[in-house]
């Protein structure tokens, strides 16, 4: 298949796949095959792109063969490959979830439909060359999150959902502020053109207010210091595969487009710009934890942890090192599973033990062993235990801490570190260790409904584990995707053939 | 001009950001709705406000004959007013929700919910 199918197919498929699980809405088997079918596909066209990536190099291709930079750009650098094919496994994983995890007023209201358009505007966000056309893929999957945060009308979840709707408006604005304001000084929008163009930026003195602009903007999206009070807010309310989804990749896309944007708009920032991003990161990494601490709900306990995960991948790249960016890039690819396992696990736990307060679970262990031990992998990743994927991201980023000479900040990773530690210790002691409360579990659940659910669990554990045990070819990658973000030669050369 | 369209998306940033701090979340919108209206107006200036011809090539030709207005703002404000009122449609509905569900959209009360709510569960 050529390089150009190839970039467009991760959009296509999840659009046609929304498209036919509409027509398809009255008949909600038929969906959910449609919807395993399609998560799949994207699965194998994100791999397949990755193959590509990796044997071809960079892969560019202009939408309706308008040249760059005035046309759209689809571009798969190492990164962006890596990270849809990472999507594409966890979507396949929560459509599997879903086949029996979603209930049927939601299967009626559109959740199939509008799981594939999230997904469909997430891998646009992620394959796109053009900062305008960023905005709206971001636009596409806010709207598809909008509904599917309120689809089924609960209290909390209207609740949750006009806090995570009234700020990511508000992020949406500061993005465009800052799109104009780059294109009123450069008059261009092709990311790789403007990798080129910044210097006007540079010299009107506008460099660190654009930065603060889009640091805003995709911070919001990312739950960074001190702008993530939405997303405790809000990712609790949702039933478990939407939130999975929602904490696997969101707040990744935010990231991502800060690593894209900052590497090649702003590789070297002036003015307070990293000063910014270093406290940031360090104050987002902390309190994160310090707010999973005092949490007695488990799924806003793992959405503080979402938060403090989000800081060490902005501190990988506020060093503005190669290594920086590798542990920032590797600790990404691995978390986006991590998470999503983690909140896929929540939703299991609620459904078994009857409720969501942890003083009140108790006895997985016994009862659910296989679940347990699906447990330990995405939750000691997570506190960065070896040998699990989280511990070398971390090790990397704590390197190029050292490398940068930045103590404090290496002090306050570890520090928040030990804290997630201690905090998915906690969980594993009371709901997991602890004896039930009540002699059993209250679920009810059919065998076949539990070997479902729990099969994407375990996959997602037994892959992190293998990803942990044998990391050397997801480290190759993170650090050829880092050395491509610090030197951005090869990106403008394959847009722009110059 | 330029001045006049600086200022203006100054005071439309200001009223906005005064309405985003207010308790009312219906207040809360309109800020929205007027912060995206100015950054529409950043996006339109920063394409310079110059007084050209239409940007239409004439046929025969294959690049316009003298100086044209650059199209390029225009397309990109329709993109975000398009998206803008999307968007905005649709938070007003969850708020009329908000309101049909709660009885209020003053974030105070809201903000108290939550707890009511957990202990109406457990008891």
């Amino acid at each position: 298949m050529s390089a150009a199918v190839l970039l467009i197919l991760p959009i296509i498929v999840p659009a046609v796949t929304g498209m036919l699980t509409l027509l398809a809405r009255s008949f909600p088997s038929a969906q959910r095959v449609l919807s395993l079918l399609g998560t799949t596909a994207l699965f194998a066209t994100g791999g397949l792109l990755l193959v590509q990536v990796q044997a071809g190099g960079i892969q560019a291709t202009q939408m309706g063969d308008w040249p760059a930079p005035f046309g759209i750009t689809l571009v798969a650098d190492y990164l962006s490959a890596g990270l849809v094919a990472v999507t594409g496994f966890v979507a396949a994983a929560v459509a599997v979830y879903a086949l029996r995890g979603i209930d049927a007023e939601r299967e009626k209201f559109g959740f199939h439909t509008l799981f594939h358009l999230l997904l469909m505007g997430i891998n646009g966000a992620f394959l796109t060359g053009d900062l305008f056309n960023m905005y709206v893929w971001f636009e596409v999957l806010l709207i598809a999150s909008f509904v599917l945060l309120v689809l089924g009308n609960g209290r909390e979840q209207l609740d949750g959902a006009v806090k995570y709707v009234g700020i990511n408006l508000v992020a949406s604005v500061s993005f465009l502020a800052a799109i104009g304001l780059v294109y009123g000084m450069t008059g261009t929008l092709n990311l790789a053109d403007l990798a080129g163009s910044m210097q006007n930026v540079r010299q009107s003195g506008m460099e660190a207010t654009v930065a603060m602009l889009f640091l805003i903007g995709f911070g919001i999206k990312a739950g960074l210091f001190p702008l993530y009070f939405w997303l405790p807010a809000s990712y609790h309310t949702p039933p478990a595969p939407i939130a999975a989804v929602f904490a696997g990749l969101l707040t990744k896309v935010g990231i991502y487009s800060l690593l894209r944007v900052f590497t090649l708009l702003f590789p070297e920032p002036t003015g307070y710009t990293q000063t910014v991003l270093l406290v940031v990161a360090g104050a987002t990494m902390l309190l994160g934890a310090f707010g999973a601490l005092v949490q007695r709900n488990v799924l806003r306990l793992l959405a503080f942890l979402v938060i403090s995960a989000m800081g060490y991948v902005a501190m990988g790249l506020g060093f503005f090192t190669t290594l920086g960016l590798a542990g920032a890039v590797f600790y990404i690819f691995q978390d986006i599973p991590v998470k999503t396992s983690l909140f896929l696990m929540g939703g299991l736990m609620e459904r078994e033990t009857g409720t969501n307060q942890l003083g009140d679970m108790g006895g997985i262990y016994t009862h659910r062993p296989l679940l347990a031990a699906a447990f330990i992998v995405p939750a000691f990743s997570l506190a960065g235990f070896p040998p699990f994927p989280g511990f070398w991201g971390k090790l990397t980023l704590v390197q190029a801490g050292l490398a940068a000479e930045q103590w404090t900040l290496v002090a306050v990773a570890l520090i928040a570190g030990a804290l997630t530690l201690l905090i998915v210790g906690q969980v594993w002691a009371r709901a997991f260790w602890r004896p039930a409360r009540n002699d059993g579990l209250v679920s009810n659940m059919s065998a076949g409904t539990r070997t479902i659910l729990q099969g994407p669990v375990v996959g997602l554990a037994l892959v992190l584990l293998a990803v942990g045990l044998y990391a050397q070819p997801l480290f190759d990658l993170a650090q050829t995707a880092a050395v491509h973000l610090t030197d951005t030669g090869p990106y403008v050369q394959a847009v722009l053939g110059r | 001009m330029d001045v006049l369209f600086a200022l203006l998306a100054g005071v439309l940033t200001a009223a906005g950001v005064y309405l985003l701090l207010r308790r009312s979340l219906v207040r809360m919108l309109f800020g929205v709705i007027l912060l995206s209206n100015a950054v529409n107006l950043v996006l339109f200036a920063a394409g310079r406000t110059t007084r050209a011809a239409p940007p239409i090539i004439p046929e025969g030709l294959s690049a316009p004959a003298g100086a044209v207005a650059n199209p390029l703002p225009q397309a990109l404000i329709l993109t975000a007013i398009v998206i803008g009122f999307g968007l905005v449609a649709f938070a007003f509905v969850l708020l009329y929700r908000t309101y049909a569900t709660f009885g209020t959209v003053d974030a105070d009360d809201l903000a108290r919910e939550p707890e009511r709510g957990e202990k109406g569960d457990g008891g």
